[in-house]
């Protein structure tokens, strides 16, 4: 089976926040963007917003750093998934994290990361504007390589207009 | 839970704070946001009490709803005594200011008193802090916002401020959050001003349980299919409001060079296709953003693409700014309406009042009443942009005698300016028109002459009245949750059972006010949107109260007439030109010169307009002269006012 991954286009997001709200509200009941997985950075001053999540890394640095072995990538779903039984809360995973998708919450004292919703991304579901999608894992270039054809391929358009005069 | 959210009160006089739950009793009358605002306001303020003296007590709020899964529970809602009309003052604005309050465990503040030195307040996870502001004093919208993250060393705490316009005591100021997100009007940023608070700054990340959260969830996608389906709202998500600017103008529903036209003509430049067209230009495809939880995303991005401002970002502009700096003072660059939206924005005011209060001056100058020595120099005619322009700097820092006059405000400023300016101000209990001429349209004519807080068209507008909808869908909307089996038209220039409609829309615009909800979520401009059906279902799976369609109707004509309580308090009679509900002359007396074949030739005719008020009282169970009879405030509850509950 395929391994799907979130697809992120950040110049696609409004910044408007729903996927934190609806993340918090699907895994912990309340509404409280301090237990969302998924977090909207932004610059507002420039008007960018760029969601960040758990991008389930090949060789995640999380797990390689966790002391007690609780991370750990699931080969068959291809989601790196932390084991509470065996976490002991030391935040190793929050602060060798390079997207800063290791969240720490202090309300009750534990990490949170992106499990995918168990296959059903609430933030994809509730992303109107498409910013975030759910993929195959292999087509994520293939999306990415369309796109920048696109681009190539009206740049090539405009050029050839600008020749003929 | 959105019901253990607090009330606190801050006096900015002796440093006391003082920190509330909000009783059972108290949200089943009044849910919330605007309507509780509207009680509290009641209830704190004394009678006849300086807007800009320590006593005006200053509230801000969120809705029951707000920052749980009803979509768009971005609103955030500011009351006090307004400084501009004397009145009721309020206002209403979106971003992230408001859900930030709700997880920092509040839903109202009740701000009094008056800091000795400029400060702001921080409020966090159920605590709050007077600040020392000094060193914000005289910065900008945007500057003050990015300070106070620095000082607080926290990039997500959103901020409520003032800009130099609050700080100068501009009748008009607003209070702004994020880059262009206002409370703009009736002055709300003056009484900050006033108070010496720069800034309300709030971090939270306290739980609001969801009481049923599977079925809030579920509910929430039904409820965005219904809010993204409608075309109104993609349309406005492609566009923005502009849009509504673009086709309103087009039939003749357009104020221009004041009052003297009902259409802007050669307006290619500022039409809602141009200005997309810039902020495709300047920002990229993607340049549409938006509030808290909103799939609407109204808002563009841009960036000024000519003149002295070149370069600078900015969002909007919303169809005020084409009104203010189009329109109304009959210019037409977009490198104008960006401008001054831009600094607007910065200077922190009401841009909706400014450009209406700027072309009425224009009017003066032209017609002699105000002379070129009192404008200094300025050749303040129509069609000037640098003019309008400049008069933008000099209302915002008081320059100049025209300048510090019309910072004003219309009225006071009519009286200083005395002639018969009076009659060339095109305003409602003190406070400007939106941009828009109901010449044509009496339904929108009564909406603003009624409207609680002075001319506006947010408070009661029936907008579909322009869409010639048949009487039957009519019928189905405005029956429920009251029955109604009066007199409803389909024709946008009839006078037949427009008060009800008025009536209708006042008492649902209410209602999202209450809930913390934004307007475009509602029947305002689509037809399909929801509304009182079904609210109830977004109430109970969020906060577990239940509410019948009818209860939330109830509550809603409650806050209304709260309102009206508070503006008959401070003086609000029935005919009086500048505290009463009725129209400028100019509406009854000039004739629409331009636009579609059925507008051209229209004004209000004067007895149908009193009937429709007439009829309009019977619906809000008022007398003739507009006071409340006993028996609806008996029915309503509020037979015992002021009840301080809370």
């Amino acid at each position: 089976m395929a391994q799907k991954i979130l697809k992120i286009e950040h110049e696609k997001c409004t910044g408007c926040r729903l996927c934190e709200l609806v993340c918090a509200v699907w895994h912990h009941h309340v509404s409280n963007p301090a237990r969302s997985r998924i977090r909207i950075v932004k610059w507002e001053s420039e008007g960018v917003y760029v969601p960040m999540a758990c991008q389930q890394c090949e060789d995640a640095p999380c797990a390689a750093a966790c002391p007690a072995k609780a991370l750990s990538r699931n080969q068959e779903t291809g989601r790196v998934e932390l084991d509470y039984d065996k976490c002991i809360g030391c935040r190793t995973c929050v602060s060798v994290c390079p997207f800063g998708a290791m969240h720490f919450v202090p309300i009750d004292r534990k990490v949170i990361k992106c499990d995918l919703c168990d296959g059903d991304p609430q933030c994809v579901r509730f992303c109107e504007v498409k910013a975030i999608e759910f993929v195959d894992e292999g087509d994520l270039g293939r999306h990415k390589g369309r796109e920048a054809a696109r681009r190539i391929h009206s740049a090539d358009k405009k050029a050839a207009e600008l020749q003929s005069g | 839970m959105a019901l253990n959210r607090k009330i606190a009160y801050i006096d900015l006089t002796s440093g006391k704070i003082e920190i509330k739950s909000i009783p059972l009793e108290v949200r089943r009358k009044f849910i919330g946001g605007r309507g509780l605002d509207a009680y509290l306001l009641y209830n704190h303020a004394k009678k006849g009490c300086d807007p800009l003296g320590p006593d005006n007590p200053l509230i801000i709020s969120g809705g029951i709803l707000t920052a749980t899964l009803a979509s768009a529970t971005a609103r955030t809602h500011i009351m006090a005594k307004s400084p501009l009309t004397g009145l009721l003052g309020s206002s209403n604005m979106g971003g992230f200011f408001a859900p930030e309050l709700a997880w920092a465990g509040f839903h109202h503040l009740v701000i009094r008193g008056q800091a000795e030195k400029p400060v702001y307040l921080f409020v966090h996870d159920g605590e709050i802090e007077i600040r020392d502001a000094q060193d914000l004093w005289g910065q900008t919208t945007t500057e003050t916002q990015w300070s106070i993250r620095e000082e607080l060393a926290d990039e997500e705490v959103k901020s409520l401020v003032i800009g130099p316009a609050g700080e100068n005591l501009v009748r008009f100021a607003n209070v702004m959050t994020g880059i262009k997100n206002s409370g703009g009007r009736t002055g709300m940023g003056c009484v900050l001003g006033s108070k010496n608070l720069k800034a309300v700054a709030v971090r939270g990340s306290q739980d609001i349980q969801i009481a049923h959260p599977v079925e809030a969830l579920e509910y929430n996608k039904r409820f965005i299919d219904q809010i993204t389906s409608s075309k109104v709202n993609q349309t406005q998500g492609a566009l923005g409001t502009p849009f509504i600017w673009g086709a309103t103008n087009s039939w003749g529903g357009i104020r221009t060079r004041n009052f003297q036209y009902n259409q802007l003509e050669y307006a290619d430049d500022v039409e809602p296709e141009r200005i997309d067209e810039i902020a495709e230009e300047t920002i990229g495809p993607y340049h549409m953003t938006g509030c808290f939880a909103c799939q609407v995303h109204c808002r563009a991005q841009y960036k000024i693409p000519s003149g002295p401002y070149a370069g600078k970002y900015d969002e909007g502009p919303e169809y005020t700014s084409q009104g203010a700096f189009a329109g109304e003072p009959d210019c037409k660059s977009a490198e104008t309406v960006l401008t001054g939206n831009h600094l607007v924005n910065q200077y922190g005011v009401d841009n909706l009042e400014i450009g209406s209060i700027i072309s009425w001056a224009m009017e003066l100058y032209e017609l002699g009443i105000l002379t070129r020595e009192q404008t200094d120099g300025l050749d303040l005619r129509f069609g000037n942009d640098q003019a309008l322009l400049e008069m933008v700097h000099r209302i915002c820092t008081r320059k100049g005698w025209l300048g510090d006059t019309l910072a004003d405000g219309g009225v006071p400023a009519s009286e200083k300016i005395g002639k018969n300016s009076f009659d060339y101000l095109i305003q409602v209990k003190g406070m400007s028109n939106l941009h828009s001429d109901e010449r044509a349209t009496p339904a929108l004519a009564l909406n603003i002459a009624t409207s609680s807080r002075g001319s506006d068209h947010l408070r009661s507008r029936p907008a579909i009245d322009l869409y010639h909808l048949p009487e039957k869908v009519l019928r189905k909307i405005y029956s429920s949750p009251v029955a109604y089996d009066g007199p409803l038209s389909s024709e946008h220039t009839s006078y037949q059972g427009k008060a009800w409609q008025v009536f209708w829309q006042e008492n649902c615009y209410m209602a999202v006010d209450c809930l913390g909800i934004c307007k475009y979520h509602t029947l305002f401009l689509g037809t399909t949107l929801p509304n009182f059906e079904d609210w109830p279902k977004v109430i109970y799976y969020n906060t577990g109260l239940e509410f019948t369609p009818r209860e939330i109707w109830d509550v809603a004509e409650r806050g209304n007439m709260i309102e009206r309580l508070f503006n008959l308090r401070e003086g609000l009679t029935r005919d009086d030109l500048k505290k009463g509900d009725t129209l400028n002359h100019r509406y009854f007396d000039e004739p629409c010169r331009r636009g579609a074949p059925d507008v051209v030739g229209r004004k209000i005719d004067r007895d149908k307009f009193t009937k429709m008020i007439d009829e309009f009282y019977q619906h809000k169970g008022l007398d003739p002269k507009g006071d409340p009879k006993p028996e609806t405030l008996l029915r309503l509850g509020l037979e015992n006012e002021p009840s301080h509950l809370v």
